[in-house]
């Protein structure tokens, strides 16, 4: 059952068609999440006795930093998938996640530094979790920039697969830099586990923003793919045939 | 045919390497050359203040390092590629990350130790006290054949481009970064005259990790880049 669900999500064809019928529940659900967790976030959770109101760029910066590493995981997996097994659907998810967490990556930092004006009284300081998330930004933009460089899209996913797989490296370098390192950056609230030192009205806005920011990168990455695919098989039978049809 | 170990396969390509190299004398100056013009250019660009350039001559010392390393790397797969010779070394019945390990040796012994033998001087130009120039040179003994390791990846991963030089550097450095974070450190640290133990088993400990990874990350790679 499950061997065979494996192996018709790797056939292109399949994956369109299915990738096709989630993205319109992951918009859904991503639009439902948001707006909850804005509402949330913005005016039901109580200000920060510290920072007064400016905390609450938390709940974009920190789902945004979260996801900047999650989807690097994620392209390495799938890197190692399709160096391993070779397969197609992979590959692609490899190439489309790329865009997506850089993106990310550059939406944590430009937040960051917003939030870093106002409380640190500097936009940018070279602390290692920030040099490591620039770092993270630099490994997505030269993993885009040797995909684009090499002509054969399949010699270049694998390339590509071997590249995020060496970067990976650098996430728990990231993850834990402020507990390594005692820096301006203030260290992790939330994945204490067990006993998070933030209330529960504070949380529960984050939470429900970080599923939010996963089920967004779900249906952009889906986009992406279905895209990939159809400019990787646009000289196979089914996709002229829809291409034909679409145009009728 | 007579069969050959894989330690006198590995010593072969080495000597080949090494001749190859001996035999265009000028192209082994050249990262030197440039280690040492980059090194200039500092003073000349922040000002000539003596406490300024004291402060940044271990960072600046690294970071040439880094550039002549990086910019020399391309030359390590290219002309075995041109000629051919790097799909025979596939097709060859040893492990191709051992024979990887023997250029990127070979290509370390000709760019790396150049530098190694420049740093103390370029480091009395910069002011960094003579108490800390032998942790200098231990940081690029162990530094610079990460740079090769690390380096030797991005090199299989481009050499197939016709315009790899740019995309190289855009790989490479991020993942340089670690090895300039900590070789700085130390040296900063020895300056003060603190214990540098810790910085330096963590650049041993990165050079161990890119001695076996690294040569495995490279010879897939260039599979992939033949194919």
């Amino acid at each position: 059952m499950i061997v065979r669900f494996f192996h018709q999500m790797g056939s292109p064809r399949y994956f369109y068609g299915v990738a096709g019928k989630m993205i319109p529940w992951f918009m859904v659900g991503f639009l439902v999440t948001l707006l909850l967790g804005i509402y949330y976030g913005l005016f039901v959770a109580p200000a920060d006795y510290q920072q007064g109101e400016s905390y609450r760029i938390m709940y974009i910066h920190v789902p945004a930093a979260w996801m900047s590493m999650f989807i690097y995981v994620v392209m390495a997996v799938s890197g190692l998938i399709s160096l391993v097994w070779r397969i197609k659907m992979t590959e692609v998810m490899v190439i489309s996640s790329a865009t997506v967490g850089a993106s990310f990556t550059f939406l944590a930092l430009a937040t960051g530094s917003l939030w870093g004006k106002p409380m640190w009284g500097t936009w940018w300081v070279w602390d290692a979790r920030l040099t490591a998330e620039l770092l993270l930004l630099f490994l997505y933009l030269g993993i885009i920039a040797l995909h684009s460089a090499i002509e054969d899209k399949r010699v270049a996913a694998r390339a590509v697969s071997i590249l995020a797989l060496v970067g990976v490296v650098n996430i728990p370098i990231i993850h834990y830099s402020v507990e390594w390192w005692n820096t301006l950056h203030q260290p992790a609230s939330v994945t204490k586990l067990g006993k998070p030192s933030m209330d529960m009205s504070m949380l529960a806005p984050l939470l429900i923003m970080a599923i939010s920011f996963k089920l967004y990168y779900g249906a952009v990455v889906l986009m992406r793919a279905r895209a990939e695919i159809v400019e990787r098989e646009r000289n196979s039978r089914w996709v002229m045939e829809m291409v034909e049809q679409e145009a009728k | 045919m007579s069969t050959l170990s894989l330690t006198s396969a590995f010593t072969l390509l080495l000597k080949r390497d090494l001749v190859l190299a001996y035999r265009r004398r000028a192209e082994m100056v050249n990262p030197m050359l440039f280690f040492v013009l980059v090194t200039a250019m500092f003073p000349l660009g922040i000002g000539n203040d003596p406490k300024l350039i004291e402060a940044v001559g271990p960072g600046v010392v690294w970071v040439a390092a880094l550039l002549a390393a990086l910019l020399s790397l391309d030359s390590m797969f290219r002309s075995d590629f041109d000629d051919g010779s790097l799909e025979q070394f596939m097709l060859s019945a040893h492990p191709v990350s051992i024979l990887v390990l023997a250029k990127v040796l070979a290509h370390w012994l000709v760019t790396g130790l150049p530098l190694f033998v420049v740093a103390p001087l370029l480091a009395v130009l910069l002011n960094v006290p003579s108490s800390a120039i032998p942790t200098l040179m231990l940081t690029l003994v162990l530094g610079t054949p990460v740079l090769s390791l690390i380096g030797s990846v991005g090199v299989a991963l481009t050499v197939g481009l016709r315009r790899g030089g740019v995309i190289l550097s855009l790989l490479v450095l991020p993942l340089y970064v670690p090895v300039l974070i900590f070789a700085t450190d130390a040296v900063k640290t020895a300056i003060v005259g603190i214990p540098t133990t810790a910085q330096l088993s963590i650049l041993s400990a990165m050079l161990v990790g890119s001695l076996v990874l690294a040569p495995m990350a490279t010879a897939a790679s260039l599979r992939i880049s033949l194919s």
